[in-house]
């Protein structure tokens, strides 16, 4: 869903606190102050600890046999690091299935990204420098849109795609993706459209550039830092997918969160399938998440989780 | 991007060629109103006709909606999750953005809370999945809470065994049924408990002698290749360090504890009949941790899982709202003497106020369409039990309900319930525009 990240003018308001103590700051105070940084470096540290462990917790296990993860919990790698093998990803590296949904999530997330990237930007710089009847209308749906559940779409779109032979096919996963990915990508690009200064437009149009000149030239390389946003949010958000490949894919153009969706049922039997499979599917968000946190931490806050 | 957010707010210019608006809106408009906002329609129509969608039913696939159990659980779990989760994670995430503001390493911490953000929910779901596993050899926090328990509570010497017959059983533990007066002979066959995890100082037991005053016994395990049942065979080897219990009139008059060859005595507690017990604690089974991933405690999961998510985002948008806090009104109030708490509580969270209300906002709306997590974390015996409507909807439309009626009923239900959310958005962004 997308909020409106706003940063209004805060007044700087006459706080009325009452006096307590003595303003000047005795050794007493300092050590007392210092003591609880040091507590908060450490409950900090802990918090920390307990949120990676999960992740480190499924890593782990995806690195022991079937037979150690049946005996002994993951954590016995502390006193028997030995049992560390890469067993797991041998075998998933041999399992056809996996691969095939796997290449299915590129072939689903590559496209999505793209189209929404392109759509949007053409869209919202209608919106932004564009006079029209309804302009003003017309983005005030698109805000509205942004919350829009997607199980609203999922029975229609359905019967649609049936008609048009696009059930159970990459291409109509890729056209869902694309059709919710629009409101915030439109809106998220607006707000940055509308903040270029005006007479760099202006001076593009004085010299006879045509709309679409001054969309490629003036506007979207002002622009980059809010498609890149834009495109590793909207990249992993399709990557991450599962109930929409759910409904819409079929077994060959199942993503890999649908694939190994199937081996849920036995979860404590199909633990090494599960880890390995699921750390496969997190290797390439994790990648773009550590390289480009920026863009991507500055896409959820203005986008957060459509 | 966020500086344009941040509100360069000069006004757009139009542009002098309208015409062409058309041609850069043309695929945004054909591909929303095709796959958004006719589907939407389409729904609300829907919603009024019966699974086969040929016979107008009129609204009772919404009665059916709020009469149906399994529909009535995940409104209910829809509320629970609505009520706890948002608030949480909104308090945790001030907390937490507030105390990293003093610590250098900040920006490390946020990226390892913010981590869970990147990967799917599904990811999310298996690795909770196995955090909660039941058997402690598996799941780390039963583990957790087996290694805590065991530090405080001994485990049983014999779990699992029990007297071969002529015994009450009860809370208590097993109560003999036949009486012994002084002098009298006990003899206690236990069942049910392997020879190999005896302890190894157990010797072979013998029959106690009867006499004189006391009270005598032997607690043995009543197992060998040959052994008759209920009789003190050579092979058989006493159970040491089981606590007995003399029991008179159904009060403990006296408790001992057995030695090496299984045997006990009681002094001379004076005339009577007396019974004899052997107290539950014995036989304990080990504490095993709790099923998490039961029907009780699988909602409570869930969302642990979901606050773990977006406890980072949280963080995140707060300290956005914070760094944006004039530092000036923080150090007045710390001049004037204000503590910490103080500050926190009088400046910081009121100046906050409308970025809390807007992370709050985003996570009710998160929280609405939860569905992948339940999907994977509840395993589908209790998934009728954690069940919410996002959930619900998919069931009753793709799985194995198959009523579409009743699935576009849902459909637009969960839409009505974002309508707000829908509302507050655009009287935001009209606020700000103007």
């Amino acid at each position: 869903m997308t909020t409106v990240l706003s940063h209004e003018k805060r007044e700087v308001r006459v706080v009325d606190v009452p006096v307590t103590g003595s303003p000047k700051r005795g050794p007493l105070t300092r050590f007392v102050s210092n003591l609880g940084n040091g507590a908060v470096q450490v409950g900090l540290a802990v918090v920390a600890v307990f949120w990676l462990m999960p992740v480190f917790g499924l890593l782990v296990a995806s690195l022991r046999s079937e037979q150690a993860n049946t005996a002994s919990g993951w954590w016995t790698i502390f006193t028997k690091p030995a049992e560390l093998t890469l067993q797991n990803y041998a075998e998933l590296a041999g399992n056809e299935t996996i691969w095939r949904s796997f290449l299915n999530t590129v072939y689903i997330a590559v496209p999505s990204t793209f189209l929404v990237v392109v759509i949007s930007a053409l869209a919202a710089y209608a919106l932004a420098w564009i006079e029209f009847p309804g302009r003003d209308w017309l983005t005030v749906t698109v805000v509205g849109l942004l919350v829009m559940p997607i199980q609203v779409a999922l029975i229609p779109v359905a019967k649609l795609f049936g008609a048009l032979d696009l059930f159970g096919t990459i291409a109509g996963v890729v056209l869902f993706h694309v059709a919710f990915g629009l409101p915030f990508a439109v809106f998220l690009l607006r707000n940055f459209f509308t903040g270029i200064p005006v007479d760099l437009v202006e001076a593009a149009r004085m010299d006879g550039a045509t709309e679409w000149v001054v969309f490629r030239r003036v506007i979207l390389p002002i622009a980059k830092p809010a498609l890149a946003s834009l495109t590793i949010f909207q990249f992993l958000w399709v990557w991450n997918d599962l109930l929409v490949a759910l409904v819409f894919a079929d077994q060959d153009s199942a993503p890999i969160t649908v694939a190994l969706r199937s081996q849920l049922r036995q979860f404590g039997a199909n633990i090494d399938l599960l880890s390995t499979g699921a750390f496969l599917s997190m290797a390439v968000p994790l990648v773009v998440f550590l390289a480009f946190q920026k863009y991507f931490v500055q896409g959820v806050l203005a986008g957060s989780t459509k | 991007m966020t500086h344009a957010l941040r509100g360069r707010r000069s006004v757009a210019e139009p542009g002098r060629s309208p015409g062409k608006a058309v041609l850069f809106l043309l695929p945004a408009l054909l591909i929303l109103g095709a796959l958004v906002v006719y589907p939407l329609v389409y729904s609300l129509f829907r919603s009024f006709f019966d699974a086969s969608g040929s016979r107008f039913v009129g609204l009772s696939n919404y009665v059916e909606t709020f009469t149906d159990p399994r529909t009535l659980i995940a409104f209910r779990n829809n509320v629970i999750w609505v009520v706890v989760a948002p608030v949480a994670v909104t308090c945790l995430g001030l907390i937490l953005a507030v105390l990293t503001e003093r610590i250098r390493w900040a920006t490390a911490f946020r990226l390892i809370l913010f981590m869970p953000m990147a990967i799917s929910l599904f990811a999310s779901g298996i690795i909770f999945r196995l955090v909660y596993e039941e058997d402690p050899e598996r799941g780390v926090v039963n583990a957790a809470m087996v290694g805590v328990h065991d530090v405080f509570a001994s485990p049983s010497p014999y779990p699992g065994a029990r007297p071969r017959s002529e015994f009450d059983a009860s809370e208590d533990g097993y109560t003999g049924t036949a009486t012994v007066s002084r002098g009298g002979v006990v003899s206690l066959p236990l069942v049910g408990y392997s020879r190999q995890q005896l302890p190894d100082s157990a010797r072979p037991v013998s029959q106690p002698e009867a006499g004189g005053t006391e009270v005598r016994g032997a607690v043995w395990l009543d197992v060998s290749a040959g052994g008759r049942p209920g009789q003190i065979d050579p092979a058989e080897l006493g159970l040491p360090g089981l606590t007995v219990e003399l029991l008179r009139d159904g009060a403990v008059v006296s408790k001992t504890m057995t030695g090496d060859d299984g045997r006990f005595t009681f002094p001379d507690l004076g005339p009577g009949e007396f019974s004899v017990r052997l107290p539950a604690d014995n036989f304990a089974l080990p504490f095993r941790g709790l099923t998490w991933l039961g029907p009780t405690l699988v909602t409570p999961v869930i969302i642990s899982s979901w606050i773990w998510i977006m406890t980072g985002f949280a963080i995140t948008f707060i300290a956005a709202g914070l760094s944006a806090i004039p530092r000036d009104a923080l150090e007045a109030a710390r001049v004037d003497g204000a503590t910490e708490w103080q500050v926190f509580k009088r400046v910081t969270v009121p100046l906050l106020a409308p970025v809390l209300l807007t992370v709050f906002v985003t996570l009710v709306i998160n929280v609405l369409k939860i569905f992948e997590l339940v999907f994977v974390i509840a395993p589908g015996s209790v998934q009728e039990e954690a069940n919410v409507l996002a959930l619900q909807m998919w069931q009753v439309s793709f799985g194995s309900g198959g009523d579409q009626g009743v699935g576009s009923a849902l459909a637009i239900i969960l839409f009505l319930l974002v309508a707000p959310a829908m509302l507050y958005n655009i009287r935001r962004f009209r606020r700000e525009r103007s």
